[in-house]
């Protein structure tokens, strides 16, 4: 397994590109203590968003993890890339002819795209950490430590997405059409939602059950959107007369789905890469 | 002597159609086979079979007698498909010490392999500055680093220049002077009789030979000769009973024989009958002649 690792370990650290997306990556996630001083002004009222509670423990853990899973597209690039390259330059022909196997070449890409999630999930524990011990109100152990499955969530997320990177990358063999093929496939997903929620299931839930079973749907399921969770959002909500009773929780039901959908891409991949002749 | 590579009937068909066709040879260890066939015969089809690049249709192979998984064995094996293959970002030594780590053999090797292939002082250059040849020189290097039990090269000259067509040649007839077993398929017949012992022929995927270089055509060789007296010269050959065909070009007359014969046995049979010859050589046939016959005769058969 080090092997493995070791193996996509040199043959990352040498690439300028993947190197300045990766760098790039972890400076931005460092960046979200950045939004404390974002300030904006709405007619007469000042609005300080530090002032908001965002970085109060737990709710933090929540709202970080959901803007740093945003930029997963960083290393999404370097995943796909990572993967084509190896065919637009053939020397996934040239690694099975080393002695190299099918299966490990899968799973040395596979244990790549987990050491990123962990990492990721490392990187944003502490970077959490630090904001939140400098901002928060609440400074007490139980509850700096509640609401961690946010920090579980991400990681299933963030591998869920890289691995369904991976198999495009393998299924369209050049990374810019695979990234094209990417956002083409979130599209059609909001499109059959559409589709579903608006003309066949018309008033009703079905078409949501239906669409958490996607990849793309469950892997944003995972985490929902934190700023409507903010207490300025819940009383100008109820001051307009709306009522938001979201559920906010992370489900191990949604934590399965994605589960699910790592385990088919992973195996899809290696089915494909077993059935082409290169 | 120990089997390195078996192929028992294997076949390889795209679509409708067959590439390879019930194809079964062996390599033994300790000899240079070629594999020879005009473009498109199936050579590389075939290499990339047993490298587990390409899926076989049906029939099999065995490496090291079956001894271990494909993958387990291709460890053992220094092989170089057409291009030259390798991470173009990375300079030649960090390329050969990823190989190194793929097939779990050490390092040090590293800078003996490029050496041999005449590429040390380029070892930090980025591999996408190199030549073509330089490619082809690293990809042997890289081939070479876990001291291979068989090292196969499908047309490792291909689109080279002279020099370079030279300098792979040398590389190669070094290493196989040094006892290691090579598999080269090329369908340039020179360069196969120059270093090989042992030949499958093969043309649309199927075998027409394989065996010993020499023994390709049952064939005595034959002689060419020359004489002032030429129309004597064909009336008495006539009545030898150990020379067939006698045909006449560019001033020669070619005798092939029916049975061995040795050059003196010829000249003392002309003499006695009153004729000396101006010229007298005893040939076999090139491989280049030898291939062509063989292919003929297939395709009258």
């Amino acid at each position: 397994m080090l092997r493995l690792l070791e193996i996509e370990y040199n043959k990352l650290r040498y690439s300028r590109s993947a190197r300045i997306l990766i760098i790039t990556y972890f400076i931005l996630i460092t960046f979200i203590a950045l939004i404390a001083s974002i300030e904006f002004n709405i007619g007469q009222i000042e609005f300080r968003v530090a002032d908001q509670g965002i970085f109060n423990f737990p709710y933090i853990w929540h709202f970080n993890s959901y803007i740093a899973a945003i930029l997963k597209l960083f290393l999404a690039i370097v995943i796909v890339s990572m993967m084509s390259n190896e065919y637009s330059n053939r020397t996934i022909k040239q690694n099975l002819i080393d002695g190299l196997s099918k299966k490990e070449f899968i799973l040395s890409k596979f244990l790549t795209v987990i050491v990123f999630s962990g990492i990721s999930t490392l990187f944003l524990f502490v970077v959490t950490m630090i904001l939140g011990l400098s901002f928060s109100d609440f400074n007490e152990a139980s509850i700096i430590f509640s609401d961690l499955e946010f920090l579980l969530a991400y990681f299933v997320k963030l591998t869920g997405f890289f691995a369904f990177c991976m198999f495009l990358g393998i299924l369209v063999k050049r990374s810019a059409f695979a990234l094209g093929f990417l956002v083409v496939w979130a599209i059609l997903e909001k499109i059959l939602y559409a589709f579903l929620n608006f003309k066949v299931f018309k008033g009703t839930d079905i078409a949501t059950e239906i669409m958490q079973f996607f990849p793309l749907e469950s892997i944003s399921n995972l985490i929902v959107e934190p700023f409507s969770r903010l207490n300025a959002v819940q009383t100008a909500a109820s001051q307009i007369g709306g009522e938001l009773d979201k559920d906010y929780g992370i489900h191990w039901y949604q934590l399965l789905i994605v589960i699910v959908w790592i385990v088919i891409f992973v195996y899809a991949s290696l089915i494909l890469l077993r059935k082409r002749d290169l | 002597m120990e089997t390195i590579l078996s192929l028992n009937n294997l076949t390889k068909k795209f679509g409708r159609i067959t590439a390879v066709d019930d194809l079964s040879f062996s390599i033994e260890k300790g000899n240079v086979y070629g594999i020879l066939g005009p473009n498109g015969s199936g050579k590389s089809t075939t290499l990339g079979m047993v490298l587990n690049v390409v899926n076989k249709t049906s029939g099999n192979f065995q490496w090291f007698d079956g001894k271990m998984s494909t993958h387990e064995a291709l460890k053992k094996v220094g092989a170089i498909i057409e291009h030259p293959n390798f991470y173009p970002y990375m300079t030649a030594e960090q390329n050969l010490a990823l190989v190194c780590k793929i097939k779990g053999t050490n390092k040090s090797k590293i800078l003996e392999k490029l050496e041999i292939v005449g590429l040390l002082d380029r070892k930090d250059s980025k591999f996408k500055t190199f030549s073509l040849g330089m490619k082809q020189r690293l990809a042997i290097a890289s081939a070479l680093l876990n001291d291979p039990e068989i090292l196969i090269l499908d047309e490792p000259t291909n689109g080279l220049d002279p020099q370079g067509i030279h300098q792979i040649r040398e590389i190669i007839r070094k290493i196989a002077s040094g006892g290691t077993t090579i598999l080269l398929a090329s369908h340039l017949l020179d360069e196969v009789e120059k270093v090989c012992s042992h030949v499958v022929i093969i043309r649309k995927g199927e075998k027409l030979y394989s065996g010993p270089v020499d023994q390709i055509i049952n064939s005595f060789g034959f002689f060419e000769l020359k004489a002032t007296d030429m129309t004597r010269l064909e009336e008495l050959l006539q009545t030898h009973p150990k020379i067939g065909k006698i045909t006449t070009n560019e001033g020669f007359i070619t005798a092939i024989l029916d049975d061995p014969m040795e050059a003196d046995e010829i000249n003392s049979f002309l003499f006695e009958k009153g004729l000396s010859l101006s010229y007298l050589n005893k040939r076999k046939e090139s491989l280049e002649e030898q291939f062509l016959q063989l292919t003929n005769q297939t395709a009258q058969n």
